[in-house]
């Protein structure tokens, strides 16, 4: 009878539901373990406790790194932000020559090995004499970062119709004004969604951060190194549920921009 | 810059000035992108640039002599050491991306024909584990794995097994789990997009002219959905070859990746050209060995059509 049953069951939804287990588990796993009552992660729970969550409170070198994480984030996501407007635009608006090459370049960091960049960057800041501190990490982060706020972007900016913004030259209008008053209010929840998308990504990179940040940690290095010490590990563990939660909050917050954003564009009148 | 080119467009849209139209469209489309592309040139092709120019020169202890050399390359290709981790980080990185393709591909495929009205959902949901820390993500994998980790106690607790199975961590096959968990969503997605493009009336022609399901997938949706397949080869590969936090977390001795050689050669080691030749050597190594991959995959395409 059972066999019968299973054999009823559509093989790919469950499948699919063994996938999402597999994707989830693990990062489910942090939270659960955050809030055990037991400094090690075995299996049954110890019971419910939020001592490891008051901990962090008190830690200045923790809220110092999350200082330098927040500062980081905004600078990156600003500057990655509108340098992927200016190439997101290039390609969504204009025909020219070198344009697939160029987007190449813009694009590649996505296709080389992270610790490669790295250790580029790395070479070339101490090559020009400059000290690692948290300047180098948005250099090198925004890198990193271009690509994805370019691809949020021009998605954003594709399906504008052109002929709006000809109307407000027409009218009079400068390229500046046309801008902020015709073109702005149509891709700003792409431009919002690309903000949200890179300052989770710096807010969550180790690897750049690990080899340019000097003396001044962001949040994920100075994860990094108190994940030496086993005893750490709870107060870690709370840490890191908070990052999740912050990701996932603003990832869902920039796929609700992005959808805003689709719906605008596909909203324009056809010509 | 761009306001000055616009301004002087209104005389531009004149038919008898279209060659000058055309030059200003591409100067403005240029002036546009150059912020961007500056930006990438300075902070990414000089970079690299220099990393390729360094793997040819000497470290002389704080100097460095620059004349031209292939003893970097030799060392990185000869030395047991570079070979074994070259060999190990391609394996590795190898049989992450074919499981991570293949383990994903019924999922986009999943999402692409049954998803309904909520394709979009299903798609975010797959991506929002791969967007959290890969720190985290990598850390809660130790924590799973580990002697005393929850897989361990939960089977324990369980009584499946007395004793802690040590054969879950510290070894190459937890790299390969803890990449493939981190690499799923980069997989799936470009899956999902070119299955987006078949066009289904295709996959009815063939099961209208006698091919069963299996058959016509083989035939149709298989073949037409590769360029997604290589794509999403290419981008678990690349990056996964050069990976440093998952073998240092959960790759003990036996699971060490070239990234680990590389970082040495940058800190305690500190040679920078023969870290620059191991560098350069990795992404020229995995260059090859995908293009080997994506020949390969587009052979066996061929013979099963």
């Amino acid at each position: 009878m059972l066999l019968h049953r299973l054999r009823l069951l559509p093989f790919l939804p469950v499948y699919v539901a063994v996938y999402f287990l597999f994707l989830y588990l693990p990062i489910l796993l942090l939270p659960v373990f955050s809030f055990n009552d037991a400094a090690t992660t075995t299996l049954p729970l110890a019971g419910f406790t939020t001592k490891w969550y008051a901990s962090l409170w008190g830690n200045t070198v923790l809220l110092q790194a999350a200082r330098n994480s927040l500062i980081v984030g905004v600078c990156v996501s600003l500057i990655s932000t509108i340098l992927g407007i200016c190439a997101a635009r290039a390609i969504t608006r204009y025909r020219f020559r070198g344009q697939r090459p160029a987007t190449g370049l813009i694009m590649a960091s996505l296709f080389l090995p992270e610790i490669i960049v790295a250790v580029s960057l790395l070479m070339i800041v101490l090559q020009m004499g400059l000290e690692l501190s948290l300047v180098t990490v948005i250099l090198g982060q925004v890198v990193f970062c271009i690509p994805y706020s370019m691809s949020v972007l021009v998605s954003g900016f594709e399906g504008f119709d052109r002929s709006l913004e000809e109307a407000s030259y027409d009218l009079g209008e400068t390229a500046i004004g046309t801008f902020r008053r015709v073109t702005l209010p149509v891709v700003a929840p792409a431009i919002v969604s690309s903000l949200l998308v890179t300052f989770t990504i710096s807010l969550d990179e180790f690897i750049l951060a690990f080899f340019l940040s000097g003396t001044e940690p962001t949040l994920p290095v100075y994860i990094w190194g108190q994940l030496r010490f086993a005893a750490k590990l709870p107060g870690v563990l709370a840490l890191g549920s908070l990052m999740i939660l912050a990701s996932v909050l603003l990832l869902t917050a920039a796929e609700v921009m992005r959808r805003r954003a689709e719906r605008r564009t596909q909203a324009t009148p056809a010509p | 810059m761009s306001s000055v080119a616009i301004d002087s467009s209104p005389g531009a849209v004149k038919p008898a000035a279209r060659g000058r139209w055309m030059r200003s469209e591409e100067a403005r489309g240029l002036a546009m992108i150059s912020p961007t592309l500056l930006y990438a040139l300075a902070l990414l092709l000089v970079p690299v640039t220099l990393v390729v120019a360094y793997s040819f020169w000497t470290q002389n202890y704080l100097e460095i002599d620059r004349s031209f050399t292939l003893e970097n390359y030799r060392q990185a290709l000869t030395e047991p050491i570079y070979r074994d981790l070259f060999i190990r980080s391609l394996w590795i990185s190898l049989a992450t991306s074919a499981i991570t393709v293949g383990f994903s591909y019924p999922v986009a495929w999943f999402i692409s024909f049954h998803g309904g009205a909520h394709r979009n959902l299903w798609l975010f949901l797959v991506t929002i584990p791969c967007w959290t820390s890969y720190l985290l993500r990598v850390m809660s994998w130790k924590v799973i794995l580990g002697y005393g980790g929850v897989l361990n106690t939960g089977l324990m607790s369980a009584g499946l097994i007395d004793q802690p199975i040590t054969s879950l961590l510290y070894n190459a096959n937890a790299v390969v789990i803890t990449l493939v968990h981190s690499w799923a969503a980069f997989a799936i997605l470009p899956i999902y997009v070119s299955l987006q493009k078949i066009d289904r009336s295709l996959i009815e022609a063939a099961r209208d002219l006698g091919d069963g399901p299996m058959r016509a997938f083989l035939r149709v949706t298989l073949p037409l959905s590769m360029p997604g397949v290589v794509s999403a080869f290419l981008i678990v590969m690349i990056p996964t070859v050069g990976d440093y936090v998952t073998p240092k977390l959960v790759g003990g001795k036996d699971g060490v990746m070239i990234a680990t050689a590389i970082q040495a050669q940058f800190g305690k080691g500190a040679n920078w050209p023969l870290g620059a030749a191991l560098s350069v050597t990795t992404m020229v190594l995995v260059s090859l060995v995908a293009a080997a991959v994506v020949l390969a995959l587009r052979l066996v395409v061929r013979r099963i059509r």
